[in-house]
């Protein structure tokens, strides 16, 4: 049943191909591993993977693809769910957080970090959230150079790599505290990704005809599909994404963990949440508060009309400490977002 | 009053079943490594625990958190122990602390690229002799706050020295039950600022060199809102007559040159006993907020406001404001020490020399201002200090 599962998601969601056709070899997550309150050195005590390079997930995990996913300095990203046996998730308020899927305990959200095609992918990092008796807890393990395994990596590190844009970084692995800094509301470790509306209908579907997931969600308004691998974020006419879904989307994805009540900005009072309706809640001519010189001069976070004039647009630009937002996960400029940015604005009523 | 052998004991048990039982003291030695060592020791932290940063200068390349309550962070005083963010790479701030019950203390920040450090969220905090400090003196390219507590209910800010911050070297936002003294801010844009907090006690500091020495402001539009109950007392408020080098944008770039201490909007506010010298602009003034907003919560008049006796030097004589000589020229050489906008409500003790816009309207800027010498009423009763101040629980902390 859980097999099945798998291969289907994994089939439906292309999810980079190699894997699912070697989802057979079995092999248990150890669940003890998952909830006990420790951290465990390396990511094998956790048994996601059934090969020591972490290439060849565990047949109990439900790989998953977001429609509009966080951008990491163009880092492919392998995302997994895992939800012990028994285990039932329940659907989340879609209102107040867009549908978080509610994971029961035991549950774990596995996500690597590779740069690279083919042959010469790179895994620099897996970072697990672990679903324990006292909430979440999130763990950073970063991969050594021979690729065969990967570390507990508490204080964080920088690693070399070479973008897909073809820039030369130093890539920031996030200690343990900078995953909270993201991953957090009113001070409780929370995943991002996996909200209704942000995963396909179709894993949902799966997922509750499966029994893994309590219900079929209600959806609401789903997050358009952002593709940066195609070039350009898609703005086919299936998807019907028009620029303000895609800049709202993106917002919402990288922005709005931190920017809205009880995130870690909510002292900023910019609320960048998908749901949010309000246009000075989400920036439109709202002064800065604490932004300091990241402001860049600029007097409100949105100026309709004008991207340039627009502190937002200023920040998403730039890769100075103190200025770049988003604060932490991104060592470059996400190029194509802030061209759909300046067209969001630009076309904005004035 | 002599105590029996079995009172000494049992107040001996009361406070060892008070204190931690395995709380554990972790030495940072600065050096290679020092950024994942101090950080692992940061996320390791057990409640009770000490982190002791020995003497030294500490290279660090990202921004440091601590989110464990109750855990101590000592260096070995605020020129032995230096945290340098010269080459920092990533982060909004040097320090970031998200847990309750911390203190820190005895230690320096330099050059953050961002705010110095940050709580946020984190209850019950002391920064005790810290220092944070842009080498280069002013410079809009310089980080924002210096020490920058806010969302928090409990703070208290003891012989802290801040300088060259872009927007303020110690501010506190959005907080309750605040005490900031004995500190010096320098060579910053605000000094010291206070806002959208509430039971603020501001005592005991230097403010000088900065744009504006001691800011109290409430804006609109923030998550916690209704600044109010604050005393400034007993402050040092000496030569602020920096230019104003904040990004513009920022609410402090608003700030005139020579500004001493300032409160706009805000609800309550007392202040007394400070010695305002060399504030060309305005030793104190009290304005309401003047740009547009929409938010139903906010009252953008500094109402009940009480000046007390204040030792006044030389000041007002070099303002920075619209019809500056025509204004210094009618009050004979120099303005009066207490300048206020003739909005909301103030008072003053007797032999209080002041003048008044005399505005009819907020947010109009100074559209039917009628200048003239203030005429305020004498305070009625004592100001209520009833809560105001960091809890006592804090003080104890650094005795």
């Amino acid at each position: 049943m859980r097999r099945s599962l798998t291969l289907l998601a994994a089939s439906a969601f292309a999810l980079g191909g190699s894997f699912a056709a070697h989802s057979s070899a079995p092999q248990s997550v150890s669940d003890a591993a998952i909830v006990t309150d420790a951290m465990p050195r390396s990511l094998s005590e956790f048994g996601f993977f059934t090969d020591d390079a972490g290439r060849v997930p565990s047949g109990d995990l439900i790989p998953y693809a977001l429609n509009t996913p966080l951008w990491s300095d163009g880092a492919d990203k392998l995302r997994y769910l895992y939800v012990p046996e028994g285990g039932v998730i329940e659907i989340g308020d879609a209102d107040s957080t867009g549908g978080l899927l509610q994971f029961p305990v035991g549950s774990a959200i596995i996500k690597t970090f590779a740069f690279g095609e083919g042959e010469d992918q790179l895994y620099i990092e897996t970072r697990v959230l672990l679903r324990r008796s006292d909430g979440w807890t999130a763990l950073p393990y970063r991969w050594n150079e021979e690729q065969t395994e990967a570390h507990l990596a508490l204080a964080g590190a920088r690693v070399p790599i070479t973008t897909p844009d073809g820039e030369e970084i130093s890539y920031r692995i996030p200690n343990k505290n900078q995953c909270k800094s993201c991953h957090s509301i009113d001070d409780a470790v929370v995943p991002i990704g996996p909200k209704a509306r942000n995963l396909a209908p179709e894993l949902l579907a799966l997922l509750a005809a499966e029994g893994r997931l309590a219900a079929m969600p209600r959806i609401g308004s789903a997050l358009p599909k952002w593709d940066h691998a195609s070039g350009d974020a898609s703005h086919t006419a299936s998807d019907q994404a028009n620029t303000n879904d895609l800049a709202r989307a993106y917002l919402d994805v990288n922005c709005a963990h931190c920017h809205q009540p009880g995130g870690g900005a909510s002292n900023s009072g910019l609320d960048l949440r998908w749901q949010q309706s309000d246009p000075f809640a989400y920036g439109v001519r709202k002064p800065p508060v604490a932004a300091g010189r990241g402001a860049g001069g600029l007097l409100v976070s949105i100026e309709p009309g004008d991207p340039d004039a627009s502190i937002l647009v200023h920040r998403m630009n730039s890769t100075e400490a103190g200025v770049a937002m988003p604060e932490l996960g991104r060592s470059t400029i996400d190029h194509k977002a802030v061209a759909v940015m300046r067209d969001w604005i630009a076309e904005m009523d004035q | 009053m002599i105590r029996s052998p079995y009172t000494k004991l049992a107040a001996a048990l009361l406070l060892a079943s008070s204190a931690p039982v395995f709380a554990e003291t972790h030495t940072i030695t600065p050096g290679d490594g020092a950024q994942e060592r101090l950080q692992e020791a940061l996320i390791l932290a057990e409640p009770g625990d000490e982190i002791v940063l020995e003497a030294g200068h500490y290279m660090l390349t990202d921004g440091l958190s601590l989110d464990v309550d109750n855990v101590t962070v000592r260096g070995a005083g605020m020129d032995g122990t230096v945290l340098d963010f010269t080459t920092q790479e990533g982060s909004g701030e040097g320090l970031l602390v998200t847990s309750d019950n911390v203190t820190l203390r005895d230690f320096a920040l330099e050059n953050p690229q961002g705010d110095g450090i940050k709580s946020k969220g984190a209850d019950n905090i002391v920064y005790y002799r810290i220092r944070v400090t842009w080498t280069n003196g002013p410079d809009p390219e310089n980080g924002a706050y210096g020490i920058y507590p806010v969302e928090s209910t409990g703070v208290l800010v003891d012989g802290a020295k801040v300088t060259g911050a872009s927007d303020a070297g110690i501010y506190v936002g959005q907080s309750n039950l605040i005490t900031v003294r004995n500190s010096i801010a320098e060579a910053n844009v605000a000094g010291i600022e206070i806002e959208n907090s509430r039971n603020a006690l501001v005592e005991h500091n230097i403010a000088t060199r900065n744009t504006g020495g001691i800011l109290i402001f409430d804006l609109p539009g923030l998550p916690v809102m209704g600044g109010g109950n604050v005393i400034v007392a007993n402050n040092l408020v000496v030569a602020n007559d920096t230019a104003n080098f904040a990004p513009p944008g920022n609410i402090v770039a608003g700030v005139r040159r020579g500004t001493g201490i300032m409160v706009m909007a805000n609800d309550k506010v007392l202040i007394e006993d400070n010695i305002l010298q060399q504030n060309p602009t305005a030793p104190i003034m009290v304005v309401a907020y003047t740009q547009s907003f929409d938010d139903e919560r906010y009252n953008p008049l500094a109402r009940n406001v009480t000046i007390g006796a204040n030792n006044y030097g030389v000041g007002g004589d070099d303002p920075q404001l619209d019809g500056a000589e025509m204004l210094v020229a009618a009050f004979g050489g120099a303005l009066p020490p207490v300048m206020w906008d003739g909005l909301g409500s103030l008072s003053a003790v007797e032999g209080t020399q002041g003048w008044t816009l005399n505005l009819p309207e907020a947010g109009k800027g100074l559209e039917g201002a009628n200048p003239g010498p203030l005429t305020a009423p004498v305070p009625q009763g004592d100001f209520d200090r009833e809560g105001i101040g960091a809890p006592a629980e804090l003080d104890a902390r650094i005795l």
